[in-house]
């Protein structure tokens, strides 16, 4: 059931060198709110976060909702309310990221695949939304060859968002983020709630971004999924990286892995028990 | 690690889909949707001729792909939608009744739209009726959420509220519809652990709704496959 | 990668509050000072007349030698109570009607058959009619403004309870046997509370003028009360004559208190609206 992984591996003698594409040291976010009466208090969203994404490689941050993924996501795309402050270090490709260079990195090179198929032009038709993301001529062409690769039909450019079901729609974000120069993609849970023939189409081709080089930052909370997809999975838990995990270290009952929680939640799969702590 | 019981029969065979049901005895409270068909305006159907049955106690896993008209059902059972043709009926009664909690309630994907953002949980938990002591330890659901807004607690946090809300109405059935989807894997082993430990105490039927197979083999006595059971008018052609 | 600390004094809560008692003391300093200005500084003073702003007539005086401060304080508190009065009917009115809208379907064709009427004909007319109806004078203003200044109130109101009403949780609270009745009050009203003051307040002011309006043409409030309408449209006679503090200091009176209301809504509803107050 799983993806052909190995095909991007550097070993396999391709045409890219992995390079260290982001790299998080001890993030952290805090927020200022008010509790009750006219007190500001800070309430910590991250405290401690590490991570690092390699040129054609996914890794998949997965934890419960609301322990704060999303708000990495946003953190890296520079788009956090005003009310946030944050420390740490985020690197990209080697230098330090500023707010500055955030906004300006964010759709060039840092793209995002977001949460909700609203996202689209629900005026624009679906191929065209394609292209104007493409950069130089033949941009037909380049557009039909993306929708091929990502498995949508030559009809589909012409149909407008609201002809396209919840899996077709997901694929033409996927494809946008495939045409941009974005060399850093970040998913932000962009498989909820489907079936098993939508999901495999829907990640199949963010396997394809990989293997185009790109770094995938995929957000998850479900396992499940993570594990078929992603090169490393990242485990979120209440604001701090408890683990980076390999994927194949998934198996049994969870006795490669390190971390408690990690454990549990691999034990609390469906399939795997359906254990709660 | 808890030692919970599931249902005992888990019934896993091919699923094959038994169109009529066949009621053990008469006097049993059957949850049953009969000939249930439905379009949006003119459109073509959504279903057509569908046959559900749910027993007390008893929980039903409904399978099948995204966007197949499962929630349409799960909306049309639980008296959200009416049905062009066919009916909802308890026992042979029909469901409809004024001003009174329906008797079979949903619980929802995404609770966070199923609760007034700007009402504290106590009061959302009010809306089905009373609350216990008891009921709130049963659910895990810990006494100072009830003092915070819905956007100060998490998704398995609500969803917990909202089973509590959906139970306080005291429903003859339940409909779990991707009810656990958002969630990470621990807190949905917890909640089900949980609504399977209802459904034996106060004999609840569930209708389990979701694309994850192996959740439902886990928490369902019974398997229906919904393209089986909504096709089956085309297939009689 | 920072992004910037600023680190403030007060709170964004306590600044509120801190505006909201600012405006709420000079209002209230503008009703008390107006309750202890005694009849003799209203008094005519032929001796007087036409003086122009000093240490002892900070706004001057006009043509009969009457102090303009006391009379513009006088009238101020008087346009305050025939707007807050008119406002809040209208508030009311407005409420009421998109309530009776979101009950069912025919109900609300019916609003907004109410709705496209009153607004099809200009404000000033219906006015002038209602107000002449029931017998003129301040109960006249009140009634008449009241009565035409809820249908955009309305609209507003109506559209936001539609867009409610299709909204998940009210679905289940239905399903959870709850009555209309039950679901307005709980859901709906709480709900357009920010609507309803930003209502009034946008109401307020337009009410003002409206009085000031129907005054200048004579079916208003009768000419020995001190309304700043009344002020206004005497003080255009004298203009010509270069007595430029006759109408300035009322008409910048007016809309002082008109600003100091805006503040004083904006601030209400950032304390209120817990929802909105972070966006």
């Amino acid at each position: 059931m799983r993806i052909n992984r190995a095909s991007h591996k550097q070993e396999e003698g391709t045409h890219f060198r992995s390079s260290r594409l982001l790299e998080v040291t001890d993030f952290a976010l805090s927020f200022t709110t008010y509790t009750g009466g006219l007190k500001e208090t800070t309430e910590q969203a991250i405290k401690k976060l590490d991570m690092t994404i390699d040129t054609g490689e996914i890794v998949a941050v997965v934890g419960a909702s609301g322990s704060g993924k999303s708000l990495l996501a946003n953190a890296i795309l520079g788009m956090l309310p005003a009310n946030a402050t944050v420390s740490g270090l985020i690197k990209y490709k080697g230098k330090a990221l500023t707010l500055q260079d955030q906004v300006q990195l964010r759709g060039t090179e840092i793209a995002m695949i977001p949460q909700s198929v609203n996202s689209l032009d629900p005026l624009m038709k679906a191929g065209k939304q394609v292209r104007t993301m493409i950069k130089g001529k033949n941009k037909k062409e380049k557009q039909r060859e993306i929708f091929a690769a990502v498995g949508l039909d030559e009809k589909v450019e012409r149909n407008y968002p609201f002809q396209l079901s919840g899996g077709m729609a997901r694929r033409v974000l996927i494809a946008i983020a495939m045409v941009s120069s974005a060399e850093l993609i970040v998913a932000d849970e962009p498989t909820p709630g489907l079936d098993e023939q939508a999901l495999e189409d829907s990640i199949r081709p963010i396997r394809l971004l990989a293997d185009q080089g790109k770094g995938v930052m995929f957000i998850t909370h479900d396992i499940g999924t993570a594990l078929r997809l992603a090169d490393k999975i990242v485990v979120f838990n209440d604001g701090k990286t408890i683990e980076t995990a390999n994927v194949k270290d998934f198996y049994g009952k969870g006795e490669a892995l390190r971390h408690p929680y990690t454990k549990q939640l691999w034990n609390a799969l469906p399939q795997n028990g359906f254990h709660t702590p | 690690m808890s030692e919970f019981m599931f249902h005992s029969n888990l019934n896993n065979q091919n699923n094959l889909i038994k169109n009529k049901l066949q009621l053990k005895s008469r006097g049993e409270t059957v949850l049953q949707a009969r000939e249930i068909s439905y379009r949006y305006g003119t459109g073509s159907w959504i279903m057509e001729d569908v046959n559900l049955g749910v027993k007390p106690g008893e929980v039903v896993g409904l399978t099948g792909k995204s966007g197949a008209g499962k929630t349409t059902l799960a909306k049309i059972i639980a008296g959200y939608l009416k049905p062009n043709h066919g009916r909802v009926t308890i026992d042979g009664y029909l469901l409809q009744e004024k001003n009174a909690p329906h008797p079979v309630q949903l619980v929802w994907q995404h609770p966070e739209k199923v609760i007034n953002p700007r009402w504290r949980m106590e009061k959302t938990l009010l809306e089905g009726g009373t609350y216990t002591d008891e009921l709130l330890q049963d659910l895990e659901i810990k006494k100072d959420w009830l003092r915070r807004w819905p956007s100060e607690l998490s998704g398995g946090e609500l969803q917990r509220i909202c089973l509590a809300r959906a139970l306080g109405a005291s429903p003859g059935y339940l409909i779990a519809d991707e009810m656990t989807t958002m969630l990470d894997a621990i807190t949905q082993a917890q909640i089900w652990h949980t609504v399977l430990h209802m459904v034996e105490k106060k004999n609840i039927g569930v209708l389990a709704i979701s694309h994850d197979n192996a959740l439902l083999n886990r928490v369902s006595d019974r398997m229906v496959d919904f393209s089986m059971i909504r096709d089956k008018y085309e297939t009689k052609k | 990668m920072n992004n910037k600390v600023r680190k403030r004094k007060y709170s964004l809560r306590q600044r509120t509050i801190a505006k909201i008692v600012i405006a709420l003391v000079l209002l209230l300093i503008m009703v008390v000072s107006s309750l202890l200005i005694g009849p003799d500084r209203l008094g005519v003073n032929l001796d007087l007349r036409n003086q122009s702003p000093s240490l002892d007539f900070l706004f001057g005086t006009d043509w009969l030698g009457r102090d303009m401060l006391a009379r513009t304080l006088k009238g101020l508190v008087l346009s305050l109570g025939v707007g807050v009065l008119a406002a809040f009917a209208s508030t009311c009115i407005a409420l009421l009607l998109s309530l009776v809208a979101a009950w069912s379907s025919w109900t609300d064709r019916l609003v907004s058959w109410l709705i496209d009427l009153f607004l099809s004909v200009p404000h000033l007319v219906t006015l002038i009619l209602i107000s002449f109806t029931v017998g003129g004078g301040f109960k006249g203003v009140v009634i008449g403004l009241s009565l035409t200044h809820w249908p955009s109130l309305t609209r507003v109101l109506r559209a936001e309870l539609l867009q409610i009403k299709q909204a998940e949780y009210i679905q289940v609270s239905k399903r959870l046997g709850k009555t209309r009745g039950w679901i307005a009050r709980h859901h709906y009203l709480p709900h357009l509370m920010p609507q309803l003051l930003i209502g009034f307040t946008l109401l307020f002011p337009h009410a003002i003028l409206h009085e000031a309006a129907v005054t200048f043409l004579g079916f208003g409030l009768s000419a020995e009360q001190p309304a700043i309408g009344v002020i206004l449209s005497e003080s255009m006679n004298y203009l010509t004559t270069g007595m430029w503090w006759l109408a300035f200091f009322p008409g910048l009176s007016l809309v002082c208190m008109v600003a100091l209301f805006d503040l004083l809504g904006q601030s209400v509803r950032k304390m209120i609206d817990p929802y909105h107050a972070m966006k």
